[in-house]
C-alpha cells in the first residue's frame, strides 16, 4: 500500500487568481524517501500543507496513510509528523520544553519513544536548558525534527528542513533521514538545494506548481538527452562571456570551478573555438550530469516555452 | 487533562519571559491609577472664600466652623458689602463668597427655612460648579446633624453628582472606567497576540496536525490571562481603597464575579480578533483601535452617555465596559445588591457568549 | 601592485566570555569576489556586522575602503554597499521607487537617478515590471534587483550575506553573472553562501571555524591543501573540528 497518494491535486489562492498547484499526481510508497526538488514559490509548501489537512485542494483526491485528507483529516493528524518550512520553534522556551511540549501535544511522552529521537536528542542533551532561540541553525532544525518525531508517526513531512543550514548539519540531517527510513517511516521531504536529491530514494522536480519529472535519481540522470561537458580555463569569466557569444552553443552556465557546457555542434569544433579565443590551461571533457543539471535544463526550457511567468 | 496542564504552563512560560509585556500588564493600571486620581482630578483645595456672616448665630457659626475644618477652603472671614465683593470678584481674589442673613438661626428654628446666599465666579464654570456644591454639601451635612434632634424636614437639596460622593472625589468616576479598561486591553490584546504569535512562528501548524482540539488551545490560551487579569483586578482594588481611600461598599465577591464575566466577554473578543488577523502588529492594532477607543469614550466614563448624539449613545450599547461600568459603580460605590443589576448582568452575559461562540465559530482548523 | 580594501589585523569581538570572533586577520583586494565561508554560527555575521560599522571591535585593528572601523563606522557606511538574505527592498513600493528611494539617501541627484533607474532596469530586463509592486515579482528577480540596488552608488565594496537562498539554480548563476559583471567593473564582492559549488565562483575562499579563520586561498588552493576534489570536503572537513555547535 502506498503511504501517500496524490490524484490530478489542483489548488489556487486569492480567488483562484494565482495557481499554486496544477493537477499534481504521484504516489510515495512505505518506507520511501521521496524529495520535492525546486526553488522558493514552485509550490512545495502548498503540497505539504494538503497533504497535512491544512489545506483543502479545489480539485483531486490525495491519502495518507490510506485516509482521505479532507474526510479522515483527525485520524491523519494523529499519524503524521510535520515540519513546517517556516516552523521556528518556542524561541522563549528552553530545549527541554519544546520537547515535553510537544510529546504532550501528541498524548506521548519522550519516555515512551526514546529509541526513536535517541540519536538526535543526545547531540541536543548538553544544550537542553538552553532556550531554542539561542540555538545555532543546525541544532534548531534537529531539535525540529525531534518534536516532529516524538510521537512516532508514520508519515513524516519536512518542509524544506535544511534551509540556511551549513553543509555539515545537513549531511547530518540526511544521515538521520536515514536511520528513521530503516524503521519504516515513509518521509516526504521538500529542499532546494539540487545536490540533497541524491540522498532521496526518488524525486519530483517541481516548477510553477507543476511536476516536471518524476524519477528515482540515477533514472532523472540518465534521462539527460544531450552530451554535458566541463570546460575551464584561467579566465573563467573570460571564457564563459566567449561560450556565450559561440553558435554551436547550446547551453553554458557555471558549475562550481568549471562551466557546463552542452553543444550543438561537434566537441572538437567547440575546442578549437575555445583555443582561437586565445584561453590557457583549457580543460575540456564530458561528464555525467547532476540532478542540478537536469532541473537547469528543465528551467530553460520552461523559460523558453513560456517567457517569463511569474510564480 | 494532562494536555492542558502542559497547554497553560507553556503559556505561562510565555508570560513570565516577556517581563516588559509582563511589566506593562501590571504597570499599566497603575500608572492609570495614579495619574487619574492625583493628576486629573477635579477637585479644588484651599480656594479663597468669603463668608460673610451677617447673622453672627449659633447655626452660622456651626456651619462656619465645619467649612473651616474643610481642606478645599481658605476662609476669609469680613464684613462686605455686595459691591465691595463684587469688586474682589472681579479682581480674582476669591472664587466663591457665603453670606449669611441676619436672623440666620431664629429663621431656621421657626421658620423651618432659611438661605443662604452663595456667590460664584462663573467665569470658570468649572470650580464655580465644583465650590458651590462643596459648600452646599456642607450645609446639607450640617442640616443632617439637625435631624435626630428637631426631626425638621429639609428645604435643601445637595446636588445630585454629590449623592453618592460625600467626600467630594473624583476617583469614583473613573476606578470603575480604569477597571473596565485594563481589564478589556490586557484580555483582549494579550490574548490575540499570543495566539497570532504562533501562526507567525509557524507553530500554529504543527498543533492543527495534531491530535489537539481546537477547544483546548483556546482555554489554554485563555486561562493564564484570566489569572493575571485577576490578579490585576486586586491590585487596582487596592490601590483605590488604600492610596485613594475609596471603599468597596458592595460585596466583594460580586464584584470579582461581574469583572470574571467581563473577562470572559473580553477573551472572547481577544479570540475573535485572532481570527481575523495575521500578524502580531495588527492584532495589537485592531485591538486597540477597536477596543481601547470606544471604551473610553462610550463606556460612559469619560463622557456622559446621556449628552452624547443618539447614534452614539446607540452605538454605546454593544460596548460591554458601558455595562460593567454601570455595574462596578452599583456595586462598589452604591453597595447595592445583584437585584440591582441583573439587567446589566444579564446584557454582558449575553456578549460574552455570543462573542464565544462567534470566536470558536471562526476558529480554523485549517488554514485560510 | 593590487590595492587593498580590506584589512584586518587580530580583528576580535566579545560577548562577555565568549569570543564571537577570535583575531582574525585577511586582506581583500579591489575588485575581489571573497567568499566568507563557516558553519552556522561560526561567528560570520558578527565579523561582517563590524567590516560593515555595525558593530565596534572589542580588539585589533581593521580598516574597510580606507577608513577605520572603530572611527570612521559613517564614512564606512557611504562607501558599502550591504545585502542580505531577508533583502532590504520594499515590497509595497514598485521596483522603480525602489531604486528611487536607495539612489536618494544615497545622496545621487536627481538626474543621476533617473540615469540610474533606467539603465538598471533595462539591464535587469524589468521593462514591463518596473511600475509593479516588488512584493509581487517572484524571489529571483527580488534577489537580483536586491544586489542592483545595494552597489547603485557605486560602493567600494559590497556586503552580500547568502544573497541566493532558496533561489532556484538557473536564477542562482543568473545572479553570479551580475556579481562577476560588478567585480569587473571594479567592485569588491564580500559574500557568504551556503552553497558549496558558488564558493567555486569566488577568487578566494576563507573559512570560518570556531570564530577564527581556519583556512584561506583560492579554491583550487583549498582543495589541493586539503587534498580532496570537491569544496564540500574541503568545508566538511574542516567544520567537523569545530568545537562549538551553537551561535
Amino acid at each position: 500500500m502506498n503511504a501517500i497518494t496524490l490524484s490530478n491535486i489542483t489548488k489556487t489562492y486569492n480567488r483562484k487568481t494565482v495557481l499554486a498547484v496544477d493537477d499534481v499526481s504521484f504516489e510515495v510508497g512505505k518506507g520511501e524517501i521521496f524529495g520535492l526538488i525546486g526553488p522558493d514559490g514552485a509550490g512545495k509548501s502548498t503540497l505539504f500543507r494538503l497533504l497535512t489537512t491544512l489545506l483543502i485542494a479545489d480539485k483531486g483526491t490525495a491519502t495518507v496513510a490510506g485516509h482521505d485528507v479532507v474526510k479522515d483529516f483527525k485520524e491523519i493528524r494523529g499519524l503524521v509528523g510535520y515540519m513546517p518550512g517556516r516552523f521556528s520553534l518556542y524561541q522563549d522556551l528552553t530545549v527541554e520544553e519544546n520537547l515535553n511540549f510537544f510529546a504532550t501535544v501528541f498524548n506521548t511522552t519522550i519516555k515512551e519513544n526514546y529509541e526513536l529521537i535517541k540519536d538526535i536528542y543526545v547531540q541536543l542533551e548538553p544544550f537542553k536548558n538552553r532556550r531554542a532561540g539561542k540555538l545555532s541553525g543546525g541544532m534548531k532544525q534537529k531539535l525540529a525534527l525531534c518534536c516532529a518525531l516524538v510521537h512516532k508517526p508514520e508519515v513524516l513531512f519536512l518542509d524544506e528542513p535544511t534551509t540556511g543550514v551549513d553543509v555539515v548539519s545537513r549531511k547530518e540531517f540526511w544521515e538521520m533521514l536515514h536511520r528513521l527510513k530503516l524503521l519504516g517511516i515513509t518521509i516526504l521531504v521538500s529542499t532546494s538545494y539540487m545536490d540533497e536529491a541524491t540522498r532521496c530514494d526518488r524525486i519530483g522536480l517541481i516548477l510553477g506548481g507543476r511536476l516536471l519529472s518524476i524519477n528515482t535519481p540515477e533514472d532523472t540522470i540518465k534521462a539527460y538527452p544531450e552530451k554535458l561537458y566541463a570546460a575551464k580555463s584561467d579566465g573563467i569569466y573570460a571564457l564563459l562571456k566567449d561560450l556565450r557569444s559561440f553558435e554551436g552553443i547550446l547551453s553554458c552556465y557555471a558549475f562550481g570551478e568549471f562551466l557546463h557546457v552542452s553543444l550543438k555542434c561537434a566537441e572538437q569544433e567547440a575546442l578549437s573555438y575555445i583555443q582561437s579565443k586565445g584561453h590557457t590551461h583549457v580543460e575540456f571533457k564530458q561528464i555525467t550530469p547532476t540532478v542540478e543539471d537536469c532541473f537547469i535544463r528543465l528551467l530553460n526550457q520552461k523559460n523558453e516555452g513560456n517567457g517569463h511567468k511569474d510564480e | 487533562m494532562k494536555q492542558l496542564f502542559t497547554f497553560v504552563k507553556k503559556e505561562f512560560y510565555h508570560v513570565f519571559r516577556d517581563w516588559k509585556t509582563l511589566l506593562m500588564l501590571f504597570g499599566l493600571p497603575v500608572i492609570q491609577i495614579v495619574v487619574f486620581g492625583f493628576a486629573l482630578t477635579n477637585e479644588i483645595k484651599k480656594a479663597n472664600i468669603v463668608v460673610v456672616d451677617n447673622a453672627k448665630d449659633l447655626a452660622s457659626q456651626q456651619i462656619i466652623d465645619k467649612m473651616e475644618g474643610s481642606k478645599f477652603f481658605s476662609l476669609q472671614k469680613t464684613l462686605m458689602s455686595s459691591s465691595q465683593i463684587d469688586a474682589a470678584f472681579k479682581e480674582g481674589t476669591i472664587k466663591l463668597a457665603v453670606v449669611f442673613p441676619v436672623n440666620f438661626n431664629t429663621d431656621l428654628l421657626h421658620l423651618n427655612k432659611a438661605s443662604i446666599q452663595v456667590i460664584a465666579d462663573a467665569s470658570d464654570p468649572n470650580t464655580a460648579i465644583t465650590l458651590t456644591s462643596y459648600v452646599s454639601s456642607i450645609v446639607g451635612d450640617y442640616q443632617a446633624q439637625l435631624v435626630p434632634t428637631s426631626a425638621i424636614p429639609f428645604t435643601i437639596q445637595p446636588e445630585v453628582r454629590m449623592l453618592y460622593n460625600p467626600d467630594l472625589k473624583g476617583a469614583p468616576n473613573f476606578v470603575p472606567g480604569v477597571m473596565a479598561m485594563v481589564l478589556l486591553l490586557v484580555c483582549v490584546m494579550m490574548t490575540s497576540v499570543s495566539i497570532v504569535r504562533e501562526k507567525e512562528l509557524g507553530t500554529m501548524e504543527i498543533l492543527l496536525v495534531s491530535p489537539v482540539k481546537p477547544l483546548m488551545v483556546i482555554i489554554a490560551k485563555a486561562i493564564p490571562y484570566l489569572f493575571l487579569s485577576l490578579i490585576n483586578l486586586c491590585a487596582i482594588l487596592i490601590l483605590s481603597v488604600y492610596a485613594l481611600d475609596l471603599p468597596i461598599k458592595g460585596s466583594l465577591l460580586l464584584l470579582f464575579g461581574e469583572s470574571a464575566l467581563l473577562i470572559i466577554t473580553a477573551l472572547s473578543l481577544g479570540l475573535l480578533v485572532s481570527t481575523v488577523t495575521s500578524s502580531q502588529q495588527s492584532a495589537m492594532f485592531t485591538s486597540m483601535l477597536g477596543l481601547m477607543l470606544p471604551t473610553m469614550l462610550l463606556s460612559g466614563y469619560m463622557f456622559p452617555i446621556e449628552n452624547m448624539p443618539i447614534v452614539l449613545q446607540l452605538i454605546s450599547n454593544i460596548v460591554p465596559a458601558r455595562w460593567y461600568y454601570i455595574i462596578v459603580k452599583a456595586v462598589m460605590l452604591k453597595g447595592l445588591g445583584f437585584s440591582a443589576i441583573w439587567k446589566e448582568t444579564l446584557i454582558l452575559a449575553g456578549m460574552a457568549v455570543f462573542f464565544l461562540a462567534l470566536a470558536l465559530r471562526n476558529f480554523k482548523i485549517r488554514l485560510e | 601592485m593590487k590595492e587593498t580594501v580590506i584589512k584586518t589585523n587580530k580583528l576580535t569581538k566579545r560577548f562577555g566570555d565568549f569570543v564571537a570572533v577570535d583575531e582574525i586577520s585577511f586582506e581583500v583586494h579591489r575588485g575581489e569576489i571573497f567568499g566568507f565561508l563557516g558553519a552556522n554560527g561560526a561567528g560570520k555575521t558578527t565579523a561582517m556586522r563590524m567590516l560593515c560599522g555595525l558593530s565596534i571591535p572589542t580588539s585589533g585593528e581593521a580598516n574597510v575602503a580606507g577608513f577605520d572601523v572603530f572611527r570612521e563606522t559613517e564614512e564606512i557606511k557611504k562607501n558599502i554597499g550591504y545585502m542580505s538574505q531577508k533583502f532590504s527592498l520594499y515590497e509595497d513600493l514598485t521596483v522603480l521607487e525602489n531604486i528611487e528611494f536607495y539612489a536618494g539617501i544615497y545622496g545621487l541627484t536627481d538626474k543621476e537617478i533617473k540615469d540610474k533607474s533606467d539603465e538598471l532596469i533595462s539591464k535587469l530586463g524589468l521593462r514591463n515590471e518596473a511600475k509593479k509592486l516588488v512584493g509581487s515579482l517572484p524571489l529571483g528577480w527580488k534577489q537580483k534587483l536586491s544586489f542592483s540596488v545595494a552597489i547603485v552608488h557605486q560602493p567600494k565594496i559590497v556586503f552580500l550575506d547568502e544573497p541566493t537562498g532558496g533561489v532556484d539554480p538557473s536564477m542562482r548563476r543568473q545572479f553570479w553573472d551580475l556579481i562577476y559583471d560588478a567585480a569587473d567593473k571594479g567592485i569588491t564582492i564580500f559574500v557568504t553562501t551556503h552553497y558549496l559549488d558558488e564558493a567555486e565562483y569566488c577568487n578566494r575562499v576563507s573559512i570560518m571555524v570556531d570564530g577564527r579563520i581556519d583556512a584561506l586561498d583560492t579554491p583550487a588552493g583549498l582543495r589541493k591543501q586539503f587534498g580532496v576534489g570537491t569544496m564540500d570536503e574541503v568545508f566538511y572537513k574542516l567544520a567537523r573540528q569545530a568545537k562549538r555547535s551553537a551561535d
